[in-house]
């Protein structure tokens, strides 16, 4: 069989596992995008933006204080959540009744003027980040050679994507901020506080974005763009899985990194296009998306 | 009629005194990639060498009104086309100068013509614009596909580097650079054993690398450029395909690639570029007026430096011809006349557009030879003129067609 297709089993399985590491990083981001955009009703285009500043907090923080990785890790998305929180009350709250559109230009604007800012004070090329010397070197493991880095990409990020599924499906928190969105008059009356939550949840949903920014730091230069290139296959993810989906949304981000892995080898010259071909399709058959209740 | 006369008269003066001041008017507009992958290496930086040029160029005292705007391609020849022609037809610009990204450069050499303005391009690297797509109202400044392979192509080759890989740019720039660099290759005795295609402004080649790898060439040549490059070649190490044996040859690597990459990565990579900012006391001067005009506080590229150099020898023409007004009688008056500037040194322009220097052979230092921030290149040996470039009839440029 995997002479039929003209690539021996050892790459087919490199690639595959490469597509799951690329996976990882889609489904941590539209995870974020789902939560957002399924507790508040908010499309949240800055979410490659506040992707970017996580990475640049990691870079600030080894160059600037000489804090390392492993504390950037939880530093980061800490500090970049933070600087959500403070969009959600300024900004976002004001535009809770209206359409979704508002929210969608205002959260691009934001994206546009954050990236523009980082643009302009530190070029567009980014800035390297070295790899933690606990995860340098790899595995070799007969079939192609895993960097230790990326094997940790992909079992911490599955472990955050299925931490954050239980949160929110299966814990108490999660039940009341679910039926916060359902019906939030309903809520409050039994004497939650539903704002808070709210803004909480925006401030959760930043901060697993700046949590994909620390980890992609030392696979990818810190780009002020890095988000921007990033974030319009991610809400392609999130419309295939099911607007607001919590599980669609990870394994839609698992899958397509495979299917994005293999094109890379059977016809790279369409790797970047595939996720849209197939978010066409998937649009076409069950426009709700594969994971997705129809209203 | 004595008074209708004499309104004649000043309305005559005055008319001429606005064409004359039209004549010694110039405007040059910086169209390039201004936030994309190629921005740090070409954009906001060649602007302030255009201007550098014509402040340097003395023209401004000698009563020209010279102005410097800029314009962002996105690396899209749609848009690049458009800005040209808006540029030509309603904002009156003269010169276009820099334009990264070959797919651009082309579309953008074949508008100038038609407008018949000038194209002194500096940042694209496809041969065509003066092999099958030369013009004569365009000038290929600072350096080419072809003396990019020829330098790099060869030196890798001769040191055993005898079976190739190609990581290719999926566009004009990376076709010509594996072309290019492929005739080198196979002409030395070495051969191409495979390649891969990836579309521009990729973030993960991970996938590619690994196809590289298991291709077992010696040598994997990266025939792409900018944010690409750095790309590749940081997780070409990160998957162990540098320590494993195989080598990268960057055939476009770039001053502000090197300095994302970091030294502790770059270090070692052989490549081929016309300008160092650290050559002598000239470039040192120049580079240092310039970085002090960087927010970044970036040393400049040898784009960069091409750009001031072509528009110091543009100005230093159509102050010879006292206007600028027809494109191709200004690029044959450049062709003429003898570049010198304290840049690239003495040189020439070719009938085909080919602006000719030395081009020279650099490695990055390691961390432990370099003095601080930008000091990263070592001199590894010069091309001469006669070497770096393809032979005029080797081109196929109907210019100068074989009689």
């Amino acid at each position: 069989m995997f002479e039929l297709i003209g690539i021996s089993p050892q790459a087919l399985f490199g690639q595959l596992l490469l597509g799951l590491i690329n996976g990882a990083f889609y489904a941590l981001l539209s995870l974020g995008l789902a939560v957002i955009f399924g507790m508040l009703n908010i499309v949240n285009f800055a979410h490659g933006a506040l992707y970017m500043m996580g990475a640049f907090c990691a870079w600030f923080l080894l160059n600037y204080a000489g804090i390392g990785y492993w504390p950037a890790l939880i530093l980061a998305p800490i500090v970049i959540g933070i600087f959500g929180v403070i969009i959600e009350r300024t900004m976002l709250n004001r535009l809770a009744n209206l359409d979704h559109l508002y929210g969608l230009l205002l959260t691009f604007g934001v994206a546009l003027i954050v990236q523009g800012i980082f643009q302009n004070y530190f070029g567009s090329s980014g800035l390297p980040y070295a790899i933690p010397d606990l995860l340098k070197g790899g595995q070799n493991l007969g079939f192609m050679y895993l960097p230790n880095y990326r094997a940790w990409v992909i079992v911490f990020s599955l472990a955050v994507c299925l931490a954050t599924w239980f949160l929110i499906e299966k814990t108490k928190l999660g039940a009341y901020l679910r039926a916060a969105t359902e019906n939030p008059t309903l809520v409050r009356a039994f004497g939650i506080n539903v704002p808070l939550m709210i803004t909480l949840t925006y401030g959760f949903g930043v901060a697993l974005a700046a949590l994909a920014g620390v980890l992609a730091a030392p696979i990818n230069q810190v780009r002020p763009l890095m988000g921007a290139d990033f974030i319009i296959v991610v809400f392609a993810v999130v419309v295939i899985g099911g607007m607001g989906s919590i599980m669609g949304s990870i394994v839609t981000g698992f899958t397509l990194g495979l299917i994005e892995g293999l094109t890379k080898v059977f016809y790279p010259e369409a790797s970047n296009t595939v996720v849209f071909v197939i978010m066409a399709i998937v649009l076409l058959i069950k426009p709700a998306g594969l994971f997705g209740r129809t209203a | 009629m004595k008074k209708t006369f004499a309104y004649a008269a000043l309305a005559a003066t005055l008319l001429s005194g606005t064409a004359f001041a039209q004549e010694k008017t110039i405007k040059i507009g910086n169209l390039s990639d201004q936030s994309g992958l190629y921005a740090d290496a070409t954009g906001p930086g060649s602007t302030v060498a255009a201007k550098l040029a014509v402040e340097d160029s003395g023209l401004l005292a000698k009563g020209w009104k010279i102005e410097v705007i800029a314009g962002d391609h996105q690396n899209k020849a749609d848009i690049g086309t458009n800005i040209t022609r808006q540029w030509f037809d309603v904002e009156k610009v003269d010169l276009i100068v820099d334009t990264p990204n070959s797919g651009v450069a082309l579309a953008v050499s074949q508008v100038t013509k038609e407008k018949n303005k000038v194209f002194l391009n500096s940042g694209a690297a496809t041969s065509d614009l003066t092999g099958k797509a030369c013009s004569p109202n365009t000038i290929h400044w600072t350096y080419d596909t072809f003396a990019l392979a020829n330098g790099t192509g060869k030196a890798v080759v001769k040191n055993g580097g005898d079976s190739w890989f190609f990581l290719t740019a999926d566009y004009a720039f990376g076709h010509a650079l594996e072309r290019d660099t492929g005739a080198v290759v196979e002409a030395n005795g070495g051969k191409i054993v495979g390649k891969v295609r990836h579309p521009i402004n990729t973030s993960d080649f991970s996938s590619f690398l690994l196809q590289a790898q298991a291709s077992k060439a010696k040598v994997i040549g990266l025939a792409n450029a900018g944010g690409d490059t750095t790309n590749s070649i940081k997780q070409a190490a990160e998957f162990g395909i540098t320590s494993g044996g195989q080598k990268l040859a960057a055939l476009l690597l770039f001053l502000t690639d090197v300095h994302a990459l970091g030294l502790n990565v770059a270090q070692g990579l052989t490549f081929t570029e016309s300008f160092y900012w650290d050559m002598n006391d000239g470039t040192r001067a120049f580079s240092d007026r310039f970085s002090k005009q960087m927010k970044t506080g970036a040393k400049p590229t040898m784009v960069q430096a091409g750009v001031y150099s072509a528009v110091r020898h543009y100005l230093k023409a159509a102050e010879e011809l006292g206007s600028v007004a027809d494109g191709a009688k200004v690029v044959a008056k450049m062709k003429e006349m003898p570049t010198d500037d304290a840049l690239f040194g003495k040189g020439s322009i070719r009938a085909d557009g080919r602006k000719l220097h030395p081009v020279y052979l650099f490695e990055v230092k390691k961390p432990s030879e370099s003095k601080g921030p930008w000091d990263y290149y070592k001199l590894m040996g010069t091309i001469s003129v006669e070497d770096a470039w393809r032979p005029m009839d080797k081109g196929d440029c109907p210019l100068v067609a074989k009689k």
